[in-house]
C-alpha cells in the first residue's frame, strides 16, 4: 500500500517552454485543421500573440519534469499496475508559444477501495508562466491496480 | 468557424455539433506518440506489446481526450474555456471511429460570468463509451 504520509507533498517545481514546432506538430497529430493552432498569422488574426497551447497540452508539457519517474519511485508505485484514471484541468488564463511555464506538482490525495485492491494518488499541478500569473491547474488521478489475496 | 453561440441562445439538453474520427491508424498513434512527449510502448511497438501478453497496441488515453477538446474549440474560442475533465472509461483500439460528442447540461453565473456546464463524451461505433467528461464555458 501506499504510505499515505505522502499525502501534500510537494514536489521540486520545474519550467517547460513553449515551442512554436511542437504546438504544430500536437496539432497534426490530433488532427486539429483550426488554422488558429498551426498558423501563426491566424493566431495573430484570432487576437493571439502567437500560437496558443491547446486544452490538453499543458499536460505533455507537465511531462518534461527532469525526472518523469519521480512521483512513481517517491511513492514506489510499478508503472506496469498503473492507469490513467482521471484528468481535469482549470484554465485561468491562456499560453502561448514562447512562453516559459513553470509546474508545481503536489500529491494532493491518497485513497484506496475494494479492501486495497485498487489504491488512487491525486496529483494536482499549478500552472503559472513568466509573469508569475496563474496559466491552469491540472488535475491527475493514477489508478494502481493491486494483486489482493483472497482472505 | 462559425458564429459564437451566446449564452440566451443555449438551452440546457442542445447537443453541440459532434465528429467523427477516421478509423484510428498506427500512424496517428505514432505521431501522437512524437508531438506528446508520451513515449510509453504500450501505445506505439507492437513488439514489446506482444512480448508483455497483449494482444496489440492501445491508443494514449490523452489523445482521445484532446480530441474531445476540439468539440469545445469547434464551439467557442479556447479563452472561453473555464475547465475541462475526463474520466478514461475504456481502451480505444487500433481501427476504430470515435464520435466525440457534448450537450448542455446546466446554465449558471459564476464569478460575475453566465456559464454553461457541457457534459461530454466519445464512443466508438458500437457506442461503448471510452471517455466521459464535462467542461465549462463561459459565454456573452
Amino acid at each position: 500500500m501506499i504510505d499515505k504520509r505522502f499525502i501534500g507533498h510537494v514536489m521540486p517545481a520545474f519550467s517547460a517552454e513553449v515551442e512554436k514546432g511542437r504546438l504544430r506538430f500536437f496539432a497534426k497529430a490530433t488532427g486539429q485543421t483550426d488554422p488558429v493552432y498551426a498558423d501563426e498569422a491566424a493566431a495573430r488574426a484570432a487576437g493571439f500573440p502567437s500560437l496558443p497551447v491547446p486544452p490538453t497540452f499543458l499536460f505533455c508539457l507537465e511531462m518534461e519534469a527532469p525526472d518523469p519517474a519521480a512521483i512513481r519511485n517517491l511513492l514506489g508505485m510499478d508503472y506496469r499496475t498503473l492507469l490513467h484514471g482521471e484528468q481535469g484541468f482549470t484554465y485561468h488564463r491562456m499560453a502561448f508559444a514562447g512562453d516559459t511555464l513553470t509546474f508545481e506538482q503536489r500529491i494532493d490525495d491518497i485513497y484506496d477501495k475494494k479492501g486495497g485492491a485498487l489504491e488512487f494518488v491525486v496529483l494536482k499541478t499549478r500552472v503559472t508562466n513568466q509573469r508569475g500569473e496563474d496559466v491552469a491547474e491540472l488535475r491527475a488521478v493514477t489508478v494502481i491496480r493491486n494483486k489482493v489475496e483472497s482472505a | 468557424m462559425t458564429t459564437t453561440p451566446t449564452f440566451d441562445s443555449v438551452q440546457i439538453g442542445d447537443a453541440i455539433p459532434s465528429f467523427e474520427t477516421p478509423p484510428l491508424s498506427r500512424l496517428t498513434l505514432a505521431l501522437y506518440c512524437g508531438a506528446s512527449g508520451d513515449h510509453n510502448p504500450i501505445h506505439v511497438d507492437i513488439d514489446f506489446v506482444k512480448k508483455a501478453g497483449m494482444p496489440d497496441v492501445i491508443a494514449h488515453g490523452m489523445l482521445s481526450m484532446a480530441w474531445l477538446a476540439r468539440v469545445l474549440t469547434n464551439w467557442v474560442p479556447q479563452t472561453a474555456l473555464r475547465a475541462y475533465s475526463v474520466r478514461f472509461a475504456a481502451m480505444t483500439q487500433v481501427g476504430e471511429r470515435i464520435t466525440c460528442a457534448g450537450k448542455v447540461v446546466e446554465k449558471f453565473e459564476r464569478a460575475g460570468e453566465r456559464c454553461v456546464r457541457l457534459e461530454l463524451s466519445t464512443t466508438n461505433a458500437d457506442g461503448q463509451v471510452k471517455l466521459t467528461g464535462d467542461a465549462v464555458v463561459a459565454l456573452r
